[in-house]
């Protein structure tokens, strides 16, 4: 032990603990983060709140404050009165529109997407490098240069304005980040697996079916969160390619809120805004980390 | 004067006690390595010195004033870390210089630093390049050159070596320890890796658990572990353990076991010597077991050979002796193979007792 | 081993399908749609760079390009900008960092439309906020771009930058999560101040990202379309009027194929001119890093 007792020279060292509510730095955060969260949940919370509300009561302006008498008439309407272009039917058929569209696009175009994954990562096709980074230079043209022309090549087919028609489109147009889902999760395996299901003499399909699927299962999930998501939020396609019978909810909630002639009834159309958001919203909240994996996986590796 | 003395540090880790009641004085100029395992709180400890980990309790206090709660910068200290943690987007000179540049010391006196760190270090032709550019040798140099340049009173080093292969290994370890020599600076080292604790320490403080298990210069800690634990961690091969009984024949104390007799008059005890009849633990390094019999003539152990390992300059001849495999380390080939008798003697002056319960040295 | 190959080659139809014929084929067509005369169907005539003079005497379409450039660079830079402070808060706050992620990300999760038509009710001049704020005692308080031809645009940046900021967030946060923690230590120990790190350090080591998000963002912003219809359907006037707009228009309502396909053609060139530098920087951040 030393001899001399240590010395605490004045003000060299601090003697205490730091009390974390002090630090003015970790106040000022806070505070930043608290004031941009509400920031951010200001439309939602306006446009539940107008959905409540009566007519009279938004004409008077208050946009922040809580109903009065808080009714669900506008949802009921919205649901099931209000008129979108011709039909006077509310939103709930382009509910089931885009659920007639979602489901199957989503279910062919992860598919479709493990499949070119797996082609990719793991045999060396000849041409497919090339195919793949078509595809990818695809994704980031503007659709409208590639629409008329798909109009063009569909139409012949009786594609167009069809049910299967969209979900064909959406397959084309979602196949590039789905692809490179797969691609990126398959390359990330270790080849030795491949290779042995190989030498044991399995062939294209079984290695697929029963080695490479099985071990995806967080990659499907992921990828069909992301592309039910992406097309169910989807409008331009819907218009084009839709057709009236099957005109999904984003395209109807458009023209419900946008088209309408006479008065603007605003608390029907906060109530059909929040009704087609629901979905997508109800994913995002339910997935959570899924998600954010899902852009994780497609943003920085692509 | 202590450079650095840590006096009952606790610290605590997601609700587990990391390190318990440790106690630990450096004095200035000294190369102190902490050799311990993975989990056994050295990089726990080494983080906390500098202040980059909270300690629930006890003090440290570098260059005799309390530093318990003060910032990291204001410790007046140096650390390279495990993953050298060199700025990526910045040359060399950049990441020796930021932290100069960025406490506002003029441009003359840090170009001035760098160039004498550089110059120490042999990083003058590299001051251009980036972190990428650099193999791992050269990033662990740019890595210490980064501490240096603070002129500190203490030298932390978290492990530097382990991301090195073992040639490598093995060449920055000597220039480490000349760099040492060189500028007598005080070293606090970290590592898992006993040869590198033997080879580079003034003193060795072996850990285990949280707790310093024996701290003590190399040669010491090497030849009279304080417990079982440190000789079986230091030494390569380990240290050859045999139960026995310690009882006395003709008034001389003595140690027995099926297959070793062994004269305990020439040992040096730690306290009281053990009790008629007691169990005892031998421990006997490889390398004591000599071949052949006893300068009186009489052979002690004896056993059948089970594995010769030829490494070149020695071998390792492994033997089963009543049932206990034991390994003996000579310079010399002699010629053993499997299945052949063997007969080996030693230094009583040389082996340990350890209690077989708490493996305290006796 | 043949056989197998050639299954692969099978396997590989439905991307040559959609990379040879939907896009490459589509964007040549459209290509030659634009060196042509038609109006409401193809026609086979070669008319030259006729349509391209068209398009840039066009007033509407010099508009929609002026407003296109304006809004890209304030978007991009808000979006950076905002998601990097998002994700350095977060980032040092981990205690509520779930929650605070669902918060600032679920506008991703929702569609154009939906942000549009959300944003359109916040700020409707007579209902808004405009209206909110006056009758909180600012009887003087304006806002009401919605309907002001010099700042309706605004009102989509305003939009979008909510919707998408989130993304960058998540981006960068990512990014932040896979720093070496021991940077931070070893700049603590230097005495290296919080804000020099980041800019100095941090922020460098984040160009991957960086470029991955602008890469994203001007993807988005060369299609913005749906917002736009649901906003202010590119009014008043043309104040908020924006290529892709212009084009689906012509395609369908003008029922002039050439002129937008010219436009649609410009559009991509515009696009691959600016996001060939990027993917550039993208690999050259990357090959720095490792």
């Amino acid at each position: 032990m030393s001899a001399a007792a240590p010395t605490i020279a004045r003000g060299a060292g601090r003697r205490h603990r730091p009390r974390w509510y002090a630090d003015p730095g970790r106040l000022g955060l806070l505070a930043l983060l608290v004031s941009a969260a509400l920031c951010f949940l200001l439309p939602l919370y306006v446009m539940g709140l107008t959905s409540l509300k009566s007519m009279e009561e938004i004409r008077q302006g208050a946009l922040l404050s809580l109903p009065a008498q808080p009714t669900l008439a506008a949802w009921r309407a919205a649901w099931s009165g209000a008129c979108t272009g011709v039909a006077c039917e509310g939103v709930s058929a382009g509910f089931w529109n885009s659920v007639l569209i979602v489901v199957p696009s989503t279910l062919i175009a992860i598919a479709l997407g493990a499949l070119n994954g797996y082609v990719l990562a793991c045999w060396r096709a000849r041409g497919a490098q090339l195919l793949f980074a078509l595809l990818m230079v695809g994704a980031f043209l503007p659709l409208q240069v590639m629409i008329y022309p798909l109009v063009r090549l569909l139409a012949p087919l009786h594609l167009v304005g069809t049910l299967p028609g969209i979900v064909l489109v959406h397959v084309i147009f979602s196949m590039p980040i789905m692809t490179l889902l797969f691609r990126n999760y398959y390359m990330a395996l270790p080849r030795e697996l491949f290779l042995a299901a190989r030498l044991d003499g399995a062939g294209f399909a079984r290695i697929f079916l029963q080695l490479m699927l099985p071990m995806s299962l967080p990659m499907l999930a992921v990828a069909a969160i992301m592309q039910a998501t992406g097309v169910w939020n989807d409008y331009l396609l819907g218009l084009v390619f839709a057709g009236r019978e099957h005109l999904p909810m984003t395209v109807q909630l458009n023209n419900l809120v946008n088209t309408t002639t006479g008065t603007r009834l605003y608390n029907i159309d906060m109530a059909a805004t929040i009704l087609t958001a629901l979905v997508p919203l109800g994913i995002y909240v339910l997935s959570g980390r899924w998600f954010v994996r899902g852009i994780a996986a497609g943003a920085l590796k692509g | 004067m202590t450079a650095l003395c840590v006096e009952h540090l606790c610290v605590r880790l997601g609700g587990r006690a990391v390190i318990d009641d440790l106690s630990l004085e450096v004095d200035a100029g000294e190369f102190l390595v902490l050799l311990g395992p993975s989990g056994c709180g050295k990089s726990t400890l080494l983080h906390t010195v500098a202040g980059l980990q909270e300690s629930a309790a006890g003090r440290i206090l570098i260059d005799g004033v309390d530093r318990t709660w003060s910032d990291p910068k204001d410790r007046n200290i140096g650390m390279v870390f495990q993953s050298y943690a060199l700025y990526p987007t910045m040359t060399v000179e950049g990441n020796m210089s930021f932290g100069l540049r960025a406490r506002g010391l003029a441009s003359a006196a840090v170009r001035e630093r760098v160039r004498r760190v550089a110059e120490l270090l042999q990083l003058g032709s590299l001051l251009r390049r980036r972190p990428a550019q650099l193999s791992g040798g050269q990033r662990q140099r740019v890595a210490i050159g980064r501490a240096l340049v603070r002129d500190a009173g203490l030298f932390l080093l978290d492990e530097p070596l382990s991301n090195l292969d073992a040639g490598l290994r093995a060449t920055l370890r000597r220039e480490l320890k000349l760099l040492h020599q060189r500028l007598g600076a005080t070293m606090v080292h970290v590592t898992h890796d006993q040869v590198e604790a033997l080879t580079l320490a003034t003193r060795l403080a072996v850990m285990h658990g949280g707790r310093i298990q024996q701290l003590g210069p190399p040669a010491e800690v090497y030849a009279r572990p304080a417990n079982r634990y440190v000789a079986g961690f230091v030494g390569s091969p380990g240290m050859n353990f045999l139960d026995g009984t310690f009882a006395t024949r003709g008034g001389t104390p003595q140690f027995r076991s099926a297959g070793l007799v062994l004269d305990l008059g020439a040992y040096r005890y730690c306290g009281p010597p053990p009790q008629e009849g007691e169990s005892i633990v031998l421990g006997v390094r490889p390398e004591q077991l000599r071949q052949g019999g006893a300068p009186d003539g009489a052979p002690l152990a004896q056993g059948t050979v089970a594995l010769v390992e030829p490494l070149g300059g020695h071998e390792v001849v492994w033997f089963d002796c009543a049932g206990v495999t034991l390994a003996a380390v000579s310079r010399e080939a002699r010629g053993f193979r499997s299945g052949d008798t063997a007969h080996f003697h030693v230094d009583p002056a040389t082996v340990s007792l350890f209690s077989p319960g708490s493996g305290e040295r006796r | 081993m043949k056989s197998y190959l050639s299954r692969a080659h099978l396997a590989l139809l439905p991307m040559a399908f959609t990379a040879l014929l939907c896009y490459l084929g589509a964007t040549l067509w459209s290509i030659r749609i634009s060196l042509s005369s038609s109006r409401t169907f193809p026609v086979h005539d070669f008319v030259g760079l006729a349509q391209y003079r068209r398009l840039f005497a066009n007033e509407r379409w010099l508009h929609s390009l002026a407003n296109l450039g304006i809004y890209g660079a304030l978007f991009v830079l808000a979006c950076l900008l905002l998601g990097f402070v998002l994700a350095v808060l977060i980032e040092r706050e981990v205690r509520a960092a779930g929650a605070l992620r669902v918060v600032f990300l679920y506008p991703y999760a929702m569609s154009f439309i939906a942000t549009g038509l959300a944003w359109q009710w916040l700020l409707n001049p007579q209902f808004g906020i405009q209206e909110a704020v006056r009758r909180w005692g600012f009887p003087h308080f304006q806002f009401d771009w919605l309907v002001d031809q010099d700042r309706a645009l605004y009102t989509i940046v305003i939009a979008t930058v909510w919707q998408a900021a989130g993304l960058v967030m998540a981006i960068l946060l990512a990014g932040l999560r896979g720093i070496d923690p021991d940077i931070w230590s070893a700049a603590r120990l230097e005495g290296v101040p919080a804000w020099r790190l980041y800019m100095s350090v941090i922020v460098p080591m984040l160009a991957a990202p960086f470029a991955t998000a602008a890469l994203l963002l001007l993807t988005a912003v060369a299609k913005l379309y749906d917002a736009v219809v649901a906003m202010t359907q590119g009014g008043p006037g043309t104040a908020s009027e924006v290529p892709a707009k212009f084009i689906m228009d012509h395609l369908f309502g003008r029922a002039n194929i050439a002129l937008a396909s010219a436009g649609a053609t410009v559009l991509v060139l515009t696009a691959l001119a600016v996001l060939a530098p990027l993917f550039y920087a993208r690999a050259r951040a990357a090959r720095l890093r490792a």
